[in-house]
């Protein structure tokens, strides 16, 4: 039984670097990371048969139910090899499984020296897995392919050892088979763990260094920090500082997961454990930093501390104005456990009070606006999502746009937009509907290979604006949901841009102003202004809706004056029913906003802000 | 009330329901019922059961108010041509005993083109009587079938007619437009013939599509179809063309008369005077009191005969009710509003409505806001600008 008592295991603080093993699983939604993470839990004998419940490493609520990680945890696993007999000590390094979250990968496999790169075999490799293995590769870390699933009868593990292999440089029989369903195969590949993945390396006597891979807010504990410790020992009560902000905390309780936290006598080289100061936000204990001895500091941090960087930007509004407060002290909240959520304060016109909010990508956007949606009970409209522009007026100054409406009226010498590399990975039959899309969003061909016979990889570098809005929900449909998307910030680039505004009887709609693709900004003031005639109800007066670039009109449609609004009868009975009504409608009159003399109903306002630029039935969800 | 108690508020209208039709039409969901729903062969036992409860109510009334002077009775329905002429007689009778009534008062009564003789119209006439109102709602035969109207265009000719005969002073048409199916051409066709009737007041109702009739259940599955409101808006202004040509002014946004001939009981309604209303489901408003009855006629009589009050629920308007009701029902008429019955607020609104051409502004100078025929189509939106 190559369980180890958890007694008898080797004890943190007091394990030989040479025992240890530190590996992060890199896989795609679906591809069954948490039923392997549960049953390696099972077969190392840290969970107990009756206390496993499924998923048990998922935390939230919304994790489990996407079937996604959003935050990461590490997990001490005891485990005698059965091939050399010795003991040694696993830690599972659960990292983030999607592209939003690229920074947050990219150090949870710094913390490793190996990578299981897991794959469903009856679908095959998905570009963020793709991205992750290229990411994990750059960092040397060391690969085992497994491919998953081969309990199902869709399962064709032949052809995707022959993907894997060749992605890897391997040969296909190196390729591992597992179940994480049925356990077959997950022995050997805790074997392998330790037989392939090298021993971590490090100073015992070198000051202190341990990289922060993640940092959780706990309504108890306040923030708790998971490290891998490079050199030296930390210990407890023991007086620490973070690099990047120099400031001092007091180690008030160290330890490991197992898969619950036991706090131990602290953490030596090479092995993974949680810290926990008192501090009450995780924008105090970044990702990425290094956790030192503040009596005997390391010289130097680990590479590779990048600060957190919001790439897509919407404006978040209370459906119900009084709810304002609720939605800021919902993003305080918020913000003490996510650091790379931004916003401040913003006025709409349109819209009255809401936050400027700045997200990591899509995802993190939907998942933060599920989370005040559900969490905290508000009802919010969105405005549509931008990027950030860099503008370069006539006069030499330099303003960063986040918001479309502050997009400068005056004359624009450049503007620089970001720019992505988009990776798709498809089955070879989409290529020819893919190019399209891409090419009609501006996208520019990187390059194309095969995967296997049937399965290619297209690379495109295309603005990131133009995959905020619908771009994944295209894919998906033009491809029956068999593309795979995975993209990274690359820069930026001078894009022929211009803001067009939407003009209700002559006055601007702040929350309508969208910045776009000089060529694409006729058909999308002609969707736009035809989308809010068919929104907005009748007035006493005609309005007049207009897109407009600068002071030129581009596209007009027009709502006519209401012609009837009266009920014919007025007698005895009809008079308290219709003051009744006349008392109900002055309670409607919260819900309507006044855009000049135009009353715009919320529901126009949020169907006209959804993501659907064609106006072709609803939105998706990823 | 803060305008006390003048000459004004001691003025009574009396409106008499009578809950019964030998056929419930498509688009009606008033209180009434027929023999079917109501188990019975014929109407005659019911009604006389029903107007001895309906005289118990009117004794009730006189002990409430004491010492008001009725101008104005009214008979509606249902279908009060249903009735025996010795009932609409003893209603009449019982408010002459029990009130003081102004000379020549107006009294009302409706009748359906298809039942009314003669020897009723003489025996009504002769109880005092003096105004009838005829629900002719169409000329055209298809348009009649889809209200669901049993009656014979030619019948409200010669109904016209015998009432002109038996020498009542006053009558009146009711016309609906805007049903599923009607063209313009419908329209002009009901209203022409119309005009060629005796009649010195004609009523015209856009349809009210309302909830749990057989109508709207037609509409809802698809059936029928409403026409557009822009066409319904048409049709309204090349009525309010041709009445005018005709003689026959706006007094009221769904009424016209020749000058003269306007419906004192409608006008209480708008003005704010007392009436009270006798039968189920009839409302009442006295000194900025409103309460309403029991809906069913067997629960009414039941109520009446245990000599108990027949309301089901009533209401004290507050000030703010009473200042909004103003505005929502005034506006309604050719009388208009007194700009001192307005905020500097409203007038802003008005202002901008009269800029817009659905405020006349031949009145504006008299300090009265009147609506314009573009003004009345949107009445109720222009009560909302000005109280909510």
């Amino acid at each position: 039984m190559p369980a180890i008592p958890l007694a008898k295991a080797p004890q943190p603080a007091h394990t030989n670097p040479e025992q240890i093993r530190n590996f992060c699983i890199i896989a795609h939604i679906d591809h069954g990371k948490s039923t392997l993470a549960d049953r390696m839990l099972g077969i190392t004998g840290v969970v107990e048969a009756r206390n496993m419940r499924e998923q048990y490493l998922d935390r939230m609520d919304i994790e489990r139910e996407r079937g996604i990680t959003i935050k990461s945890q590490a997990v001490r696993l005891p485990w005698k090899s059965g091939i050399d007999g010795k003991d040694y000590i696993l830690n599972m390094i659960d990292t983030p499984g999607h592209v939003d979250f690229t920074y947050e990968v990219s150090r949870s496999l710094a913390a490793c020296e190996g990578a299981i790169l897991l794959v469903d075999c009856a679908q095959g490799i998905e570009a963020q897995t793709l991205a992750n293995l290229y990411l994990a590769m750059e960092n040397n870390l060391t690969i085992i392919p497994v491919l998953n699933k081969i309990d199902l009868p869709a399962a064709q593990p032949e052809k995707f050892a022959i993907e894997l292999s060749k992605l890897v440089g391997c040969q296909p029989s190196d390729c591992l088979r597992v179940s994480g369903k049925t356990g077959e195969g997950v022995t050997e590949l805790l074997d392998q763990i330790v037989a392939q993945i090298p021993a971590p390396k490090g100073s015992l006597s070198a000051p202190a260094r341990a990289l922060i891979f993640d940092s959780v807010y706990d309504t108890y504990r306040g923030v708790v920090t998971y490290v891998r410790v490079f050199d030296g020992k930390l210990s407890p009560r023991e007086q620490i500082q973070m690099i990047s902000t120099g400031v001092k905390h007091e180690l008030l309780d160290i330890g490991v997961i197992s898969p619950e936290p036991v706090s131990s006598s602290g953490l030596g080289v090479g092995e993974v454990g949680y810290l926990i100061t008192g501090v009450k936000d995780v924008r105090q204990s970044r990702v990425g930093d290094t956790v030192t001895s503040y009596q005997n500091p390391a010289k130097e941090a680990l590479s590779g501390y990048k600060d957190p960087k919001p790439m897509v930007f919407s404006g978040l509004y209370p459906i119900d104005g009084d709810d304002y407060p609720m939605l800021r002290d919902a993003l305080d909240k918020l913000q003490l456990n996510d650091a790379a959520l931004v916003y401040e304060p913003e006025t709409s016109a349109a819209l009255g009070f809401g936050f400027r909010c700045g997200f990591l990508g899509l995802l993190h956007m939907e998942i933060v606006r599920e989370r005040l949606e559900r969490e905290f009970n508000l009802s919010l409209i969105s405005t549509a999502p931008n990027v950030v522009y860099r503008v370069f007026l006539e006069d030499g100054k330099e303003k960063i746009v986040t918001n479309p409406s502050e997009y400068p009226n005056g004359k624009v010498e450049k503007v620089f937009e970001p720019i992505i590399k988009a990776t798709i990975l498809a089955p070879s039959e989409f290529i020819g509907t893919i190019m399209e899309l891409c090419q009609s969003r501006r996208g520019v061909l990187g390059g194309m290979d095969y995967l296997s016979e049937d399965r290619v990889e297209i690379r495109y570098t295309l603005p990131l604006a133009e995959i905020v809005f619908d771009f994944f929900d295209q894919l998906k449909s033009r491809t029956k949901g068999y593309a795979s998307l995975d993209y990274e910030p690359i820069g930026e680039a001078e894009g022929d841009l211009v803001k067009v505004d939407i003009l209700l009887q002559g006055d601007t709609v702040d929350a309508f102003s969208s910045i776009v693709h000089r060529e694409k900004a006729y058909p999308y003031g002609v969707m736009m202004t035809g989308k809010l005639r068919e929104l907005i109800p009748r007035q006493q007066f005609e309005v007049p809706i207009q897109a407009a670039i600068g002071a030129k009109i581009i596209a007009r449609e027009n709502i006519r004056a209401i012609r009837k609004d009266v009920l014919a009868k007025c007698y005895g009975g009809d008079i308290t029913r219709k003051r009744k009504l006349l008392e109900k409608q002055k309670e409607g009159k919260k819900r309507m906003k006044m855009v000049g003399r135009v009353e715009v109903p919320q529901e126009a306002f949020i169907a006209a802000l959804s993501t659907n630029s064609d106006g072709e039935g609803g939105k998706g969800k990823k | 009330m803060e305008k006390g108690r003048n000459n004004e508020s001691s003025k009574l209208s009396f409106y008499i329901h009578i809950p019964y039709c030998t056929k419930r039409c498509g688009y009606c969901d008033f209180n009434t019922y027929t023999p079917g729903e109501l188990n019975s062969p014929n109407l005659n036992l019911i009604t006389s059961n029903y107007i001895d409860a309906a005289l118990k109510e009117i004794e009730q009334a006189s002990i409430q108010l004491g010492n008001f002077q009725v101008e104005t009775i009214f008979f509606g329905g249902g279908t009060p041509s249903l009735l025996p002429s010795y009932e609409v007689s003893r209603v009449i009778s019982k408010i002459a005993n029990h009130f003081e009534i102004r000379p020549n008062p107006e009294i009302t009564l409706e009748a359906n083109p298809d039942n009314l003789d003669e020897s009723f119209l003489e025996s009504i006439r002769s109880s005092g009587v003096n105004r009838i109102s005829i629900g002719m709602q169409s000329a055209v035969p298809h348009v009649l079938r889809t209200l669901d109207r049993t009656h014979n265009p030619e019948n409200v000719v010669r109904s016209c007619e015998l009432v002109r005969k038996a020498g009542f002073e006053h009558l009146s048409v009711d016309l609906i437009y805007g049903t599923p199916g009607e063209s313009l051409q419908d329209w002009q066709e009901s209203f022409e013939s119309a005009f060629q009737l005796p009649i010195d007041h004609i009523s015209a109702y856009a349809l009210i599509v309302e909830n749990g009739t057989k109508l709207a259940a037609q509409i809802k599955r698809g059936e029928l179809q409403m026409p557009p409101d822009d066409e319904t808006a048409e049709k309204y202004l090349q009525f309010d063309a041709v009445a005018t040509r005709k003689g026959f002014s706006w007094y009221e946004l769904s009424n016209w008369a020749i000058p003269g001939a306007e419906s004192l009981h409608n006008k209480a309604y708008w003005n704010g005077s007392s009436w009270w209303g006798v039968g189920p489901g009839a409302h009442s408003f006295i000194d900025g009191r409103r309460w309403w009855n029991v809906k069913h006629p067997a629960k009414y009589q039941e109520l009446i005969r245990q000599d108990k009050s027949p309301k089901q629920d009533s209401e004290v308007l507050s000030k703010e009710n009473i200042r909004d009701e103003f505005v929502m029902l005034r506006i309604r008429t050719r009388e208009g509003i007194e700009f001192d019955r307005l905020s500097d607020k409203q007038l802003e609104v008005a202002n901008q409505f009269k800029n817009s051409g659905h405020i006349e502004s031949s009145t504006w100078s008299d300090s009265r806001l009147v609506l314009t025929a573009k003004g009345r189509l949107i009445a109720d939106r222009i009560v909302r600008e000005l109280l909510v």
